[in-house]
């Protein structure tokens, strides 16, 4: 399975994606700067956190025009396993791939802390490995994670199954329904604040994040025959 | 050449956080008729044309391509010439 982790101007946890893919699964991971027009040959893509282009405009705003998004584009509608961790989550909600958008966090604070969060629906490709309902802990860190969205769309993100993290206990953000992560109607598409990328090795604080990368690779290897 | 002077709020239903602390501190100044506070953004855009109607739709174009997000925010513009 060949991971591409996009890097937009301003990103800073694209090295952490790659050492994450390289130490929990050991399969192929690049670097692909944000100008790359092609990630045909690639099976996932994680666009990771930071602050591209600075933030300017709005979080993820300007990324989302990058000439690389059409390819993530491109990969979704094949149902490839695309990621956004962070900013990547951002620029996913302003791209159109998931739906609604991020606001400033109601406390108006950059919050970084190690966060539990509960796994609400563990049949997607990216949480197979945990079980429904499972508390997990991971790190945030971010000063716009405050999801939203209209009251219909909630509706239906909670009837499709749709989301697939919430916070638990404090809500860090104040993100509609203490949302920490969707997926779109296919799942294939996975936006979340949280780093599971920084939550893979016991001496992080927390390996959690390890099971969001051997989940998929066990989907891939399972809608492909072999890992 | 036209001025485009944009002007972008977040939706009244959309909870505004800076709003609300910068209105906290208009308070704690004494200034209790304060009810409400919205914060948004002004984005000023040259363009190079003498047709304001292309003008207009090119700002509206931009600002519901990128400049504001649709799901939170709503947008408002004034153009003026020679500016």
């Amino acid at each position: 399975m060949r991971f591409a982790v996009p890097v937009f101007p301003g990103s800073n946890c694209d090295t952490d994606c790659v050492k994450a893919v390289r130490d929990v699964l050991d399969q192929p991971v690049d670097l692909v700067w944000h100008q790359e027009k092609r990630l045909d040959s690639y099976d996932a893509i994680i666009l990771p956190g930071g602050f591209s282009y600075g933030d300017y405009l709005r979080t993820g705003a300007l990324a989302r025009f990058s000439p690389v998004m059409e390819s993530v584009q491109e990969a979704a509608e094949k149902g490839k396993l695309v990621l956004g961790i962070c900013n990547g989550f951002q620029v996913l909600l302003e791209a159109g791939l998931l739906p609604g958008a991020m606001r400033v966090n109601d406390h108006l604070k950059f919050r970084c802390d190690i966060q539990p969060l509960q796994v609400v629906n563990n049949r997607l490709p990216f949480t197979l490995d945990y079980t429904e309902g499972e508390t997990i802990r991971l790190p945030i860190a971010h000063g716009e994670g405050n999801y939203y969205c209209d009251p219909d769309t909630l509706q239906q993100l909670r009837e499709r199954g749709q989301i697939a993290f919430r916070y638990e206990g404090e809500n860090p953000n104040g993100s509609v329904g203490a949302i920490a992560g969707i997926v779109n109607e296919r799942g294939n598409v996975l936006g979340l604040m949280p780093h599971p990328e920084r939550a893979v090795h016991q001496w992080m604080g927390s390996a959690d994040g390890a099971k969001m990368l051997t989940s998929m690779l066990r989907y891939w290897g399972e809608s492909h025959g072999a890992a | 050449m036209y001025k485009a002077t944009i002007n972008v709020q977040l939706k009244s239903s959309v909870l505004d956080p800076q709003g609300s602390a910068v209105k906290g501190s208009l308070h704690s100044l004494g200034f209790e008729e304060v009810e409400n506070v919205r914060i948004g953004k002004t984005i000023q855009v040259w363009l190079d044309t003498g047709d304001a109607a292309a003008a207009r739709k090119q700002v509206e174009e931009m600002c519901q391509k990128l400049l504001a997000n649709p799901v939170i925010e709503n947008y408002d513009y004034q153009l003026e010439e020679g500016a």
